[in-house]
């Protein structure tokens, strides 16, 4: 029987935000990720300040801590675009993740390269997206991924049997209360119609407790203190065997300042729980194989572990987003064919997942959440520059084939 | 001829066709021998004008920018006429106390044949002017309250200045016979106390060795080579303009014929409700937004169009037809628009109607002999305007004023 313990599970991502592409650049100049302005639609500028806050104190965190204690253990996605960008801006960033890896003791979860929803548009697309971000890894760190996510951690019963197909040992999802209905999160599961892949459910009430509620002010139990935060650890695994705590990465530091002592907090929580001869860490994979599944766990709608509705509406919630990708999916035959990387790859920069979300007009329950994520001054202003990019790869895709043929 | 002219935006500070209008009114009045005292709400440099005397009332930047321009609903006025000017200047209604004001010890020392003044924004101006001097007021209406408020009724305020400045005139101008229509009906002016003068289209400044720049609208350049007709519409984005229906009218165009885009060049208040239309009636990909467009970005908007598209709920008189025309568009122009009554070869449409206006459409984006025949026909007519013509109606007026013979 293996010790319980917590699967710290951190996602690490940056898209390529598209600039102020009016319709005057459109078919004149066709770079629309390489905005210069002082906004925070300069990529360069975004990915420097979030490596200064979030990026580089974290990983040395996390160094300290794989040096000093021999049994954490954390488990990480990190996207194709967030790579390349690390490449281009603040190539010590990923020499620093790499040397997280290198411990042996950080797994590397699999997902699309371009952190896209090309699962619910192509499943072709999509397969080509996870095997980019497998060979990604591989080329980077070395190793070959043994569990997946989806983009958003949204999942649906289809994507835990293609995962088991696809050889993975773990899928991770959400774990959302009308689904489990009285279940805990915090014991793996099994997908209906798999043999031996687990799923792993987010406890989202602790993993919240650090990413959202952490630094705020008016919750009542700020401010939280790492021995609190593991007492309620401890009375969670009453009913379990692992507490899944995943998050976005850019929590420690980003989301979440130094000024809120939120790394302190951090070291001293791994620190004393690693102290204890009673529990311990596991890698997203090592709990799918250490422990059994607690039985058949079926989600046959779409959960995400994203706003109040746990779905996809954020990025699916309005005639915008289904427009934008309506468009967006539908040049997949013609821009594969053309086999023009470079076209190739900016058409799936545009397929990332936060270009819709840009687009979200809910602002009343989480619209704060997603005004204070956009770099636009308004959704509208978001599809307006994404459509235009839109029109620019359809123009450059008619050059390619040179054919007057087919849609625009 | 001493003409005091009450204005409230020239070119290049205009956020529309009323600065355009009051500048060839009064260069075509100075070539006929007025001379024109021009008294603006604000302080720019203003090329080409050496032809009159600007005043200025204020040392603001022109207003358009700050949200006081001709053409902001002023649904936030609620200060009563005749107020006193402040030290302020925060509000339209602060810049017009200061604007009389400055009339107000203007006239004291130049004494005008005739008053001009243009729209609400000046009325008030004009009544001071004529108490002092006795000189006669002409007041030119070149929008009311009820075409700013769309299918609104509008501020009432602005109403009341507009109702005692239609009373105190000694001559109404409107622009177009519907424009006469309505200070008829709902103002209750008698129809001989109202002139119509139509706004003509100054070719020459249009014909200043522009030229096209097929590089400005690439990607709609790269459509037409690929058989797409683009219908355009250059205007402000508000009710008053009926977008909304004609965003409705191309999506049921382009169920019938999928080879249009629709270029909207402009902004306003109504763009993200535009954008999500698109969006909602699938045609995103086929609408384009510009934002606010000048120079040769404006210039090019007409010359890449096909098709110019008026699709105004209330337009008094719509130059923006006219200069679309010079530019080789075929127009379809709602009833409720003052231009379409100096002009035959065009499409019309209620503007409620968006079969017929889709059915337009389509027609002239399939038939390249509809196109051609709309476009040159519609080229005699225009020309046959001309602000000198504009001129010499004024003098006669101010004529007729000045011996005393009132209508």
């Amino acid at each position: 029987m293996s010790q319980k313990g917590i699967v710290l599970y951190l996602h690490v991502h940056q898209p390529w935000r598209v600039s102020d592409y009016s319709i005057f650049d459109t078919a004149s100049n066709h770079d629309y990720f390489n905005d210069q302005s002082e906004t925070d639609r300069n990529n360069q500028k975004v990915f420097n300040k979030v490596a200064d806050k979030s990026y580089r104190p974290m990983n040395r965190v996390l160094k300290e801590l794989l040096d000093s204690t021999p049994d954490f253990k954390v488990s990480l996605s990190i996207t194709g675009t967030f790579v390349e960008q690390a490449e281009k801006y603040a190539p010590d960033v990923l020499e620093d993740f790499k040397a997280l890896v290198a411990t042996g003791r950080v797994e590397i979860v699999a997902e699309t390269y371009y952190h896209s929803l090309a699962f619910f548009y192509s499943r072709e697309e999509f397969e080509r997206q996870v095997a980019m971000h497998a060979d990604m890894v591989k080329r980077v760190f070395g190793v070959k991924p043994t569990s997946f996510r989806n983009t958003e951690l949204s999942y649906y019963d289809d994507i835990g049997s293609w995962a088991e197909q696809a050889g993975y040992k773990a899928v991770l999802a959400e774990g959302w209360d009308p689904i489990l209905a009285g279940r805990t999160p915090n014991r793996p599961y099994q997908p209906p119609g798999t043999d031996s892949i687990r799923l792993l459910t987010k406890n989202y009430r602790l993993s919240d407790d650090i990413a959202f509620r952490f630094g705020n002010k008016n919750w009542e139990q700020y401010p939280l203190s790492a021995s609190s935060y593991e007492q309620w650890l401890n009375a969670a695994l009453n009913d379990g065997d692992i507490i899944n705590l995943f998050m976005d990465y850019e929590t420690f530091g980003e989301h979440q300042w130094e000024d809120t002592g939120i790394f302190e907090f951090f070291k001293s929580l791994i620190l004393n729980w690693s102290n204890r001869s009673d529990v311990s860490f596991y890698t997203v994979t090592e709990a799918a194989e250490s422990f059994s599944s607690a039985g058949e766990l079926s989600m046959p709608h779409t959960v995400t572990w994203a706003d109040s509705e746990r779905d996809l509406s954020a990025w699916l919630g309005n005639t915008m987003q289904h427009e934008a990708m309506r468009y967006i999916y539908g040049l997949e035959h013609d821009i594969i064919r053309s086999g023009d990387m470079q076209l190739i790859g900016d058409w799936r920069k545009l397929q990332t997942s936060d270009h819709p979300y840009y687009m979200c007009t809910k602002w009343f329950h989480d619209g704060d959440v997603h005004a204070y994520f956009s770099p636009y001054d308004s959704p509208y202003d978001a599809f307006l520059y994404y459509m235009n990019a839109v029109r620019d790869v359809r123009y450059r895709l008619m050059a390619y084939h040179n054919s007057s043929h087919g849609g625009f | 001829m001493n003409i005091l002219m009450l204005g409230w935006e020239l070119p290049p500070h205009n956020s529309g066709g009323l600065g355009v209008a009051c500048y060839h009114m009064s260069k075509a009045l100075a070539m006929a021998g007025s001379s024109i005292d021009f008294v603006l709400p604000y302080k720019a440099h203003h090329p080409k004008t050496e032809f009159m005397r600007i005043h200025s009332a204020t040392q603001l930047q022109p207003l358009h920018r700050n949200g006081m321009g001709a053409y902001d609903t002023p649904s936030t006025i609620t200060d009563a006429l005749h107020r006193k000017p402040t030290d302020r200047l925060t509000t339209i209604r602060d810049v017009q106390a200061r604007y009389v004001e400055f009339v107000d010890t203007l006239v004291q020392s130049t004494k005008p044949d005739a008053i001009h003044a243009h729209d609400w924004l000046t009325i008030e101006a004009g009544i001071r002017a004529k108490e002092i001097t006795g000189a006669p007021l002409i007041v030119h209406v070149h929008a009311t309250e009820f075409d700013r408020a769309g299918n609104g009724y509008g501020n009432p305020i602005v109403h009341e200045i507009e109702e005692q400045g239609l009373l105190m005139a000694d001559r109404i101008i409107a622009v177009s016979e519907i424009t006469k229509g309505l200070i008829v009906h709902r103002y209750g002016i008698p129809a001989d106390k109202v002139e119509v003068v139509y706004n003509a289209l100054d070719t020459a400044t249009l014909d200043d060795g522009y030229q096209y720049d097929h590089r400005t609208y690439k990607y709609l350049e790269f459509l037409k080579q690929e058989g797409y007709t683009v219908a355009a519409t250059v205007t402000r984005f508000t009710l008053q303009k009926g977008l909304l229906q004609f965003m409705r009218a191309a999506a049921k165009a382009c169920e019938r014929y999928d080879k249009l885009v629709f270029l909207l060049a402009g902004d306003g208040e109504q763009r993200d409700e535009l954008l999500q239309l698109s969006a909602d009636f699938g045609i995103a990909d086929k609408v384009f937004f510009t934002g606010f467009v000048r120079g040769q970005q404006w210039r090019d908007a007409y010359t890449v169009a096909d098709i110019f598209v008026m699709s105004s709920v209330s337009e008094p008189f719509g130059l923006t037809a006219l200069e679309a025309a010079h530019h080789d568009n075929a127009l379809i122009i709602t009833k409720q628009s003052g231009v379409g009554e100096v002009l035959s070869h065009i499409f019309r449409y209620d503007f409620w109607d968006t079969d017929k206006l889709a059915d337009q459409l389509v027609a002239i984006a399939t038939s390249k002999a509809l196109q051609y025949e709309l476009t040159e026909n519609v080229k005699r007519e225009y020309t046959r305007i001309s602000w000198d013509a504009v001129a010499k109606q004024c003098m006669s007026m101010y004529a007729t004023l000045k011996t005393g013979v009132t209508a």
